[in-house]
């Protein structure tokens, strides 16, 4: 089936005080057609690793305001290649200066999205990238 | 990671038996199979389903806001100290308009990264009404053949009359928030009647001993048991506060209760009607594929516009199409 939705997982890693930007945009995601795992403020690189794993998502979407992202990326994309999801479309949001993009990309994001993008672009971007697995 | 190389049937085999062996994300694949309907699921679950049966099925549906992902939670924490292994089918609702969804469920279940012992799947409704998603059984099942112990099946937040978790699992518990009703809901058909214990959850607030008390009283049996009809159901009524825990052990020895009278039947009434269930889905199912194929699609199509024009009814197209069945059948 080609079908199906797509299944994104929307994670808040580290110490962030508050997620209204990763609800606006899990609700955003929703109203775009995806099915999206939402878990909550403060997880654990750990705690996103295995709720994708769980939940089988095609997308692993971070929203970071912190400034800890180099630190908190990087150990995700070592996990989930670690867990045999290296096949995982991994995007971040939030405030990442443009030293720091590039380093990201290198590191195995696929996108980085900054204050101003659009929920439609989110979206856009994970249909044009994802690829939905079939077992 | 399992290779997923070769055909349905030699994946099917892989993702189970490696299911079985405790790779969990062998598991989680083949709960994305099982959404999908597709071969590889069903060539998965002809295997593991001789192999279930071994756990303990329990349904938590009431309306939302009652704090159904929240006692869930309790729970893991509480069969965790046991030693017991928990998996968990969340699911919650698609959007009727876009098909997307957002599962929220997680959010209150934490702390459990590093647990083997714990799994939790969150699935969407996709379109499927009662209160499951229509592969929520099957899930279930995959889940109970790779050796969980307690499988929780979390429904959406319910109404009066989305019941069909009872027929998916062993035992079902209907939660209700203090002060959702008067007497007059707890003696209304439907979701209460087939609660097999009753949870009063945010116990902490005012009103949950009265609504509690309420509960019990206008669910007693009203009259005369009649020999020809089953009796009704006298579920426990218990008082949760699912935040701190309280009333959790309580709700845990009713659920193992529960399950030990019914292991005692030959055939509890809850498998009788889960089979049931199961089998009249893949008969619907298999006979629209039949309808659909080439020798058949077009007396199909003739009868359902002959009943979108109102031509004929619908119980006559479905006459025609059983009798078109069984020609197919003897040539």
């Amino acid at each position: 089936m080609t079908d199906r939705p797509l299944k994104v997982l929307i994670a808040k890693p580290g110490l962030d005080g508050h997620d209204r930007g990763a609800k606006v945009l899990a609700r955003g995601l929703r109203d775009e057609g995806f099915e999206v795992v939402y878990t909550g403020l403060r997880q654990t690189p750990d705690m996103i690793v295995t709720a994708a794993l769980q939940e089988d998502v095609d997308v692993v979407g971070m929203s970071i305001l912190s400034g800890a992202h180099m630190t908190l990326v990087p150990r995700v994309l070592d996990l989930l290649r670690a867990r045999g999801m290296g096949d995982v479309l991994v995007t971040v949001g939030g405030i990442i200066p443009d030293d720091d993009v590039e380093q990201l990309r290198v590191a195995g994001v696929a996108g980085v999205f900054g204050p101003g993008t659009t929920i439609r672009e989110v979206a856009d971007f994970i249909r044009a990238n994802a690829t939905p697995r079939e077992a | 990671m399992t290779d997923l190389a070769g055909s349905p049937a030699e994946r099917a085999a892989a993702l189970a038996d490696a299911s079985r062996a405790g790779d969990r994300r062998a598991l989680a694949r083949l709960l994305t199979a099982v959404e999908n309907h597709t071969a590889v699921a069903e060539q998965a679950l002809r295997r593991l389903y001789p192999l279930a049966g071994g756990a303990h099925l329990v349904g938590i549906t009431g309306p939302p806001g009652a704090g159904k992902s929240t006692l869930v939670a309790a729970l893991i924490a509480h069969l965790r100290a046991a030693g017991r292994t928990v998996a968990v089918v969340a699911v919650d609702p698609s959007s009727p308009i876009t098909g997307g969804a957002l599962l929220g469920d997680r959010v209150r279940m934490q702390g459990y990264a590093q647990d083997d012992g714990v799994f939790i799947r969150s699935m969407a409704s996709r379109g499927h009404a009662g209160g499951l998603a229509a592969t929520s059984t099957s899930a279930a099942a995959v889940l109970d053949a790779a050796g969980f112990d307690i499988v929780l099946l979390e429904t959406v937040g319910t109404g009066q009359s989305e019941v069909e978790v009872a027929a998916a699992a062993d035992t079902t518990v209907v939660l209700e928030a203090p002060e959702m009703g008067d007497e007059v809901q707890a003696i209304k058909a439907g979701l209460l009647e087939v609660a097999d214990i009753i949870v009063v959850n945010k116990g902490d607030r005012p009103g949950a001993q009265r609504t509690a008390a309420q509960l019990r009283a206008m669910l007693a049996p009203a009259g005369e048991v009649h020999g020809d009809r089953p009796p009704a159901k006298r579920p426990d009524v218990l008082i949760t506060t699912a935040v701190s825990g309280d009333g959790v052990p309580e709700l845990v020895a009713a659920l193992d209760r529960h399950r030990a009278a019914g292991a005692t039947e030959a055939t509890p009434a809850a498998r009788r009607a889960r089979a049931a269930a199961q089998v009249r889905a893949v008969l619907v199912e298999r006979l629209w594929h039949r309808l659909a194929s080439p020798a058949l699609t077009g007396e199909t199509d003739a009868a359902l516009e002959g009943v979108a024009r109102h031509d004929i009814d619908p119980y006559t197209a479905a006459d025609a199409l059983l009798a078109a069945l069984g020609r197919e059948e003897t040539p």
